[in-house]
């Protein structure tokens, strides 16, 4: 039986890590089906062919799937389940919204938030926020599996012709009502995706002292992120916080600056793949995981760490 | 209006994780245990609810072992009315909890359930979603603001692309995010107050529902170590070594 993936989309365009899940699941089974459930959603499910790890896509419409509601998308899915082994979605606020109600409807145990597939039945998955990594072996018959999309490696997205099969819609779900979405204009790149994130500690001592963050993070093209200190101090709000009860975020580059690395920081933050620390304290846990430290008061090192930026020809964005 | 709170006891988030050496899991004896982060923030809202004069009376669950019941006695502390503890041993996956709330929902006939948005041991982001499937009730899921209205909530979701609002009717599943409020800590007297308050316990058998796992762990293992780094002597060599040695900026 083939694997079906959940498309997430705005309508208008595929969003870019429905290309990470369907790397995972074309590496489940090589006969990858792509649902896209929507409300004028054409061009989407047209991008959506065009994977070429998509063999199929079952175009689903109705006014009621405008807003991705879950309550509405997980009955049309379960109807669709019955021919396929798999159902897969990337593990962001969209598919963690959407899977669980899926399983529960199928009766089965959904595996979230997978970063490698060791077989169909087998996956590794972090817990404890990627303190621990658990390899676990599903027994349900059909498969509901969310993936880690920085886990995966975006698919081609050119090139593939699937064919577009119209789905059945199903009913409205009537007691829950979307209302707005309020998308926050910014800038900078999201903290999630970000490829470099500038964080700020309670070293910081002030919400004011941020804009020093700021200023880097601007040069750099870089996302804002903040320890949990730093945000129960009200420097800066919660949004912004990286750690186990905060964004886990898998970046090229992490600068921390003031953090002095507690547990639940180095939870969100140790798996980037570079890693720089500037602190005073020289025995602070956060240069245990630093590629590159920085003993430094961070008050002189961040002006001094932007004028060495500003010499520089170029900045990778 | 009824409250029900799902609690969990979990490792506390401040705990250094430490792998067992036989690969079948963390270690937990003699580690400092705490309620769920969000869950305490779901507790929260339920009690400024109810002071607010618009739900009488708060009903905290958990389901586990013996232990368990600690976050429930938090909970009472902190200003639940009652507390429920179904005990159970072994593991319980997302599906089984939901699965035995949904039992209590049905006899407790709350109005809310409310719940954290994720537990911080397995990570998974599942149980408040599916008891909504189970019961067939609306969902709001990682919510950071809670409006009550006549016979529904607007609820403010954190999304990745930002905020959402959705209204949902009641009777509704609600996952709290840590955005959500700043939970209380409970007062000595208050916490002496909850040791009289009761909690009725209900052994999970009673409830003839099948909670046999379905996912196996086959290993628990360390993620991988990172290999240590250098100390830098100033800013210069630390934008050069970024620039010509890791190749980022």
């Amino acid at each position: 039986m083939a694997v079906l993936l959940i498309a997430e989309h705005n309508n208008k365009e595929l969003r870019p890590f429905t290309l990470n899940a369907a790397t995972a699941a074309s590496q489940i089974d090589t006969e990858v089906h792509a649902v896209i459930i929507g409300q004028n959603s054409e061009n989407a499910a047209k991008k959506l062919s065009e994977l070429p790890v998509v063999k199929k896509v079952i175009s689903i419409e109705a006014p009621h799937y405008e807003n991705f509601t879950a309550e509405n998308f997980a009955p049309a899915i379960v109807k669709l389940a019955e021919n396929y082994s798999h159902i897969v979605c990337s593990a962001n606020t969209f598919g963690k919204n959407l899977m669980p109600r899926v399983a529960a409807h199928l009766d089965t145990s959904q595996v979230s938030d997978i970063i490698k597939v060791i077989s169909p039945d087998t996956f590794l998955r972090p817990i404890y926020a990627g303190n621990a990594f658990a390899t676990v072996k599903t027994n349900d018959a059909k498969k509901c599996v969310t993936i880690r999309p920085t886990s995966f490696e975006p698919c081609e997205s050119s090139g593939g012709t699937a064919t577009i099969e119209k789905g059945e819609a199903g009913e409205e779900f009537s007691n829950t009502k979307f209302i707005k979405r309020e998308e926050i204009k910014s800038d900078r790149p999201e903290l999630g995706t970000a490829r470099i994130v500038v964080s700020g500690g309670r070293g910081m001592q002030s919400g004011d002292n941020f804009k020093l963050i700021t200023e880097v993070a601007d040069k750099l093209g870089a996302a804002i992120g903040a320890s949990r200190a730093a945000v129960d101090a009200g420097y800066i709000s919660n949004d912004h916080q990286v750690g186990q009860t905060g964004k886990v975020v898998v970046p090229d580059l992490y600068i921390a600056i003031g953090i002095s690395g507690a547990i639940q920081h180095l939870a969100g933050m140790k798996e980037s793949k570079v890693i720089v620390a500037i602190n005073k304290d020289g025995e602070a846990p956060i240069f245990s995981v630093a590629d590159y430290g920085l003993e430094a008061d961070l008050f002189e090192a961040l002006p001094q760490f932007m004028e060495e930026l500003n010499k520089l020809n170029t900045i990778q964005k | 209006m009824k409250i029900l709170v799902a609690v969990k006891r979990v490792i506390d988030y401040n705990v250094q994780i430490r792998v067992k050496e036989d690969g079948s899991g963390v270690v937990t004896d003699n580690v400092k245990m705490s309620t769920n982060p969000p869950d305490d923030n779901a507790i929260e809202e339920a009690v400024k609810i109810k002071e607010a004069g618009k739900a009488t009376e708060i009903v905290a669950i958990t389901v586990g072992e013996e232990k368990a019941q600690e976050t429930v006695r938090k909970a009472l502390a902190v200003g639940a009315d009652k507390g429920i503890h179904v005990k159970t041993e072994g593991v319980l996956e997302p599906l089984a909890v939901s699965k035995i709330i949904q039992k209590i929902v049905e006899k407790e006939k709350p109005d809310l359930v409310f719940m954290g948005k994720q537990a911080i041991d397995d990570d998974c982001n599942q149980t408040g979603q599916m008891l909504s499937a189970l019961l067939n009730w609306p969902q709001a899921t990682f919510a950071s603001n809670i409006e009550v209205k006549d016979n529904s909530l607007e609820v403010t979701r954190e999304i990745d692309e930002g905020l959402e609002t959705v209204e949902i009717n009641i009777p509704a599943i609600v996952t709290c995010d840590l955005r959500l409020n700043e939970p209380r800590y409970a007062s000595l007297p208050n916490i002496m107050k909850a040791k009289k308050k009761p909690i009725e316990e209900i052994n999970v058998s009673d409830l003839g529902i099948d909670i046999t796992p379905r996912v196996q762990q086959l290993k628990v293992e360390e993620p991988p170590k990172r290999k240590a780094g250098i100390k830098v002597a100033n800013v210069a060599e630390l934008v050069q070594k970024l620039k010509n040695e890791a190749k980022v900026i």
